[in-house]
This record gives structure tokens, C-alpha cells and sequence, in this order.
């Protein structure tokens, strides 16, 4: 298999015990998991930001081996974070994604987003929401291989969510790969794939449809099926689950 | 070079500081043009320097370390590293009894490091604005009443006396060599220090953003710290500590780079020359025979501003 991203023994001491994953060239994997299940552990430790042990390869290049001039053109990272401190422009902000000034690519984002009345505006001072778009354009920036996004979706509108979906299905349409966190289990379906963390670790890694339905993910999360869709598993026992 | 405007506002400065007082200058030149030479070279150019230099200093080093710690009241004065280095330099100076300028320069470098090194540890690198600053004041006050001690207690009975007017903060009877210590060490600091300036911008999308591309910001807060504290020690063992500028320079220089701290590091270490440029001028036309030191001028202006700038934060943050 040609794998885009190929990462070996990963590992984050006390969070993320050694983990192995590829993914395909223009995959779209939902990363799902518990809270403290180390989703966001793993995306940490595949963008270079904290690791223990392991290595990772973008189209067989070591992005950490690669000088800032290179390295967002292989992956960026979304933290969960949506803090900023200075008063920077939304359009600055995101031109800041880019190694090299490119104001065509920063407005074409701008219009991708619907960020042209905020362009101008503190992003600072946005919505969450808002400004979670405004963070997004700017790890889209650079058009990178390898996309790591923590929880995109959250603090986003009903409108917001689907078109971020779709805007990141045709970013990978493009030949980008695409490692999105999610809360929100009832959009793995949209998904290629779906990798499931639980307790630091690579739980199952299934077609979307098929996770839903796993005994996996209802252990990790401690919900099962119901008429209504989803309710907590009261009889859990954890002797007898796998 | 996107603020060459400033440039020229700084070369006029520093010309003006260098001949204003004109007419001692014009006097002298026409009764011995050899003595007006050498007031001119020997007094006026080592003020000059040094207010153009320690100006660019902290304006450079303000606006690193407010980046640094995503505060934009992070200052060498407000993070005690002024205090420290003052400290660093009082006890090098009259209880090791040290008189080299570089050795004394390199005391104050370090008194200036364990001052930052202190309130990191005590803060936490990215913390609350106001923790900050609470360990700031913590370590400038102790560094403050340590170096009081250490010149009450100094064994040269003239100590308090004699460091009065190098620990306020003045430029003047400064010699050429101390000029070179003071500002060699300064100058290559202040470029190192500039070409952090990506790296600045980018940690303002936060740590994580700054690393995942590439800006290890373990290393960059390292490497800020130690180079900031090399540059203010040096500059504070000649000169003494100058408050305010290394706040107000990098507050005003964003405002020309629509808010990114990395960026502003460069205009604000010219906007601090203008500022202690300027300050050191309106000093000489102070009540004759008496010299107020610049240090003392810069923070009686400066207080209002500080205490505009919280204001505003507050709002901001009630907002």
C-alpha cells in the first residue's frame, strides 16, 4: 500500500502507549475516542509538537527533519485551542499559515470560508465560531499533505459543520490526507475511515459504518444503540466486555 | 525594509542629541577647535550611543519577551530583569570588588538571567497576564531591597552615594570602552534576537501551532530569555536601569504591524531609540546644575501609560 503518512511506535509518556498508523493519500479519517482517550495525544504526536518515542514520515519525508520552510507544506495541526492574544487580523492570521506570502491564496481561503466581512476584523475578537474558521483557513494555508484537526467542528453552527465537512472532502480530494478529532459520533459516516483511541491507545480501525455498530466503540464510550439512537449502557460490565 | 520612515526619525535624533546644545559646541569650536572635537567625540558621541543603543534594547527586548509570554506587559523592567541586573552588577562591583566594564557587564547579564529564569519558573512561560506580573514585582522588589542591602552593608562607605547616579539610570561621563561593552554584546543579542522574529508571529497562534511548524518553543523561549538578559545586563551595568520604554516602544511599534508581535520587534527597538533619544535630550533643559537621570524622566512619563494600557486590558477583558 502507498501510504501518505506512515508512523511507527508513536508514543507520549502516561497518554499514548507506542502506536503504529498509515494513511492513504486523499483519506478522510474521523479520529473518535472518549475524552482522555488520547485522540488528541496521537494528533500531538504525529504533528511533531510532543513525543516520546517513534517517528513519522509525510510522503517519506521527516517533517521534523525539514526547516519551517518546508514542514507546513508536508502537515499542519489545529489544536482544540481557539485562543489568540494579539490583535491580529483574521486575514493575517491567516497568511500567517503560509511560509511564503501569498495574498491570492489567503483570499481565495477568505471566500472558501465566507470570512470576507471578517477579513479585515481583530480575530481576537470573533465568535468562537468564527474564529475556529479563521484557525481552520489557516491549516488549510499551505494546501499541506497531511491535515491533523482537533475537533474543527466544535462551536460550529449546524450550516458550519456540513460545509466544513464538505470543504475538507474536497481538500482531500486534492491528494491531502485528513486526521479530524471528533465529539460527535453521528458524523463518522461522511468519513473514509474511523480510528477509535481508547485508554492511549488504537482501539479499532474500521470502515465508518462498522465502527458504529462495534463492540469497540460502545465499550470505549459506554453507550449502545437505541431506538432514539444512542443511550448510556447501563448494565456495563467490564469483566465481560472485550 | 517596511518602517524606513523610523529610521530617519532615529538618525535625526541621534544627530540632534549629538550637537544639541549647539552653541557650547559652536564657542568652543571657534576658540579651540581641537577641545569642541573632543566634547564632541569624547562626551557627547558616548551619551549618544548609548542612548541610541540601550533604546533599541529594550525596545527589542520588551517586544521579544512580550511575544514570548503572549503579555503585552511583559517589559526587562516589569519580568525584574533590570532589577536583577542591577543587583548583579552592584554585587560584582563593590563586594567582589570587580571594576573590568565586561566583567561587570557579565555580572549584570546574569543577575538579569536568574531575575527572568525566576519569574518563568514562578509563571509558567504562556501564564495569566497578571501572574506575570506578580512575579515580576516579586522579583523586582526582592532584587530592589537586596541591592540597597548590599550597598548599605558595601564595605566602601561612598557605595550608596556613588551608585545613585549609575543605578537610576544616566548616560552621562560614560566613557568609549564602556560604550563597546555596553552595546557589542547588545547589538549582537538584538540580531539574534531579530531573526526570531517568524518564530514570534507564529507563537502567537500559541505553542502548539508555533511547533507543530517547525518553532520548537521550549528552544525559542530559551534562547529569547537568554539573549534578552544578556543584552539589558550589559546595557544596565553601564548605564543603570531604565524603566518603562521596554513596554511602551513594543506597545506603539504594533500598532504599525497590525498586531504581530514578531514583526514589531524591529520598529520598536528604533521607536525605543527615539524614546531615550529624546528623553535624554529634554534632561539637559532641566534646572541648571542638576542633573536628573533619563531613568527617573522615563518613568515619571511612563507611568500613565502603563497604567492606561491596564486599564484598556481590563476592559478588554471585562468586554
Amino acid at each position: 500500500m502507498t501510504s501518505l503518512l506512515e508512523a511507527r511506535g508513536l508514543s507520549l509518556h502516561g497518554r499514548l502507549l507506542p502506536t503504529d498508523l498509515d494513511l492513504a493519500p486523499g483519506q478522510l479519517v474521523a479520529l473518535v475516542g472518549p475524552n482522555g482517550g488520547g485522540k488528541t495525544s496521537l494528533l500531538r504526536a504525529l504533528a511533531g509538537v510532543e513525543r516520546t518515542s517513534g517517528h513519522v514520515r509525510v510522503d517519506g519525508e521527516d517533517p521534523e527533519a525539514s526547516g519551517p520552510g518546508r514542514r507546513p507544506y508536508l502537515t499542519t495541526f489545529l489544536p482544540a485551542s481557539r485562543d489568540l492574544v494579539w490583535p491580529i487580523s483574521a486575514s493575517d492570521v491567516i497568511a500567517l499559515g503560509l511560509p511564503m506570502p501569498d495574498p491570492r491564496r489567503v483570499s481565495n481561503l477568505i471566500d472558501i470560508l465566507e470570512l470576507g466581512p471578517l477579513a479585515e476584523r481583530r480575530a481576537d475578537q470573533l465568535s468562537t465560531g468564527e474564529r475556529a474558521r479563521v484557525l481552520l483557513a489557516r491549516a488549510l494555508a499551505p494546501k499541506p499533505k497531511l491535515l491533523l484537526l482537533d475537533e474543527p467542528l466544535s462551536n460550529l453552527d449546524p450550516y458550519w459543520m456540513l460545509r466544513l465537512l464538505e470543504i475538507l472532502r474536497q481538500t482531500t480530494q486534492q491528494g491531502t490526507a485528513a486526521l479530524v478529532a471528533l465529539h460527535d459520533i453521528d458524523r463518522v459516516p461522511v468519513f473514509d475511515r474511523a480510528i477509535l483511541m481508547d485508554g492511549g491507545s488504537l482501539a479499532a480501525d474500521l470502515p465508518p459504518v462498522e465502527m458504529l455498530d462495534s463492540a469497540a466503540l460502545a465499550y470505549a464510550f459506554r453507550i449502545e444503540r437505541s431506538a432514539s439512537g444512542w443511550a448510556v449502557r447501563r448494565s456495563a460490565d467490564p469483566q465481560s466486555s472485550p | 525594509m517596511k518602517h524606513w520612515w523610523l529610521g530617519l526619525i532615529v538618525a535625526a535624533a541621534a544627530v540632534l542629541h549629538l550637537l544639541v546644545p549647539w552653541t557650547p559646541l559652536a564657542e568652543l569650536n571657534r576658540t579651540a577647535p581641537d577641545s569642541a572635537w573632543l566634547l564632541l567625540t569624547e562626551i557627547r558621541l558616548p551619551r549618544t550611543l548609548l542612548a541610541l543603543g540601550y533604546g533599541a534594547v529594550l525596545g527589542m527586548a520588551g517586544a521579544s519577551l512580550q511575544a514570548l509570554f503572549a503579555n503585552p506587559l511583559a517589559s526587562p523592567d516589569i519580568t525584574g530583569s533590570s532589577s536583577g541586573a542591577a543587583l548583579g552588577a552592584v554585587f560584582a562591583s563593590y563586594w567582589l570588588g570587580l571594576t573590568s566594564p565586561l566583567l561587570l557587564a557579565a555580572a549584570g547579564a546574569s543577575g538579569a538571567l536568574l531575575a527572568l529564569a525566576i519569574v518563568v519558573i514562578l509563571a509558567g512561560r504562556r501564564s495569566d497576564p497578571s501572574v506575570l506580573l506578580l512575579a515580576g514585582l516579586a522579583v523586582a522588589l526582592a532584587s530592589g531591597a537586596a541591592t540597597s542591602l548590599l550597598l548599605a552593608l558595601a564595605p566602601s562607605p561612598f557605595a550608596f552615594y556613588d551608585s545613585f547616579d549609575w543605578l537610576m539610570g544616566s548616560f552621562v561621563d560614560r566613557s568609549l570602552p564602556q560604550v563597546a561593552v555596553a552595546l557589542i554584546p547588545a547589538a549582537a543579542c538584538c540580531i539574534l534576537l531579530g531573526t526570531r522574529r517568524r518564530a514570534l508571529d507564529l507563537l502567537a497562534l500559541g505553542e502548539d501551532v508555533a511547533g507543530s511548524l517547525g518553532y520548537d518553543p521550549r528552544r525559542l523561549a530559551i534562547d529569547v530569555i537568554v539573549l534578552c538578559s544578556i543584552a539589558v545586563g550589559a546595557c544596565v551595568s553601564v548605564c543603570g536601569a531604565i524603566g518603562f520604554v521596554g513596554l511602551i516602544a513594543p506597545y506603539a511599534a504594533r500598532r504599525l504591524t497590525r498586531g504581530h508581535p514578531g514583526q514589531a520587534m524591529i520598529p520598536a527597538a528604533m521607536i525605543g531609540s527615539i524614546l531615550l533619544l529624546v528623553a535624554d535630550l529634554a534632561v539637559r533643559f532641566g534646572p541648571a546644575g542638576r542633573t536628573i537621570p533619563v531613568g527617573v524622566l522615563t518613568t515619571v512619563a511612563g507611568a500613565p501609560l502603563f497604567i492606561w494600557i491596564v486599564v484598556t486590558m481590563r476592559r478588554r477583558v471585562t468586554a
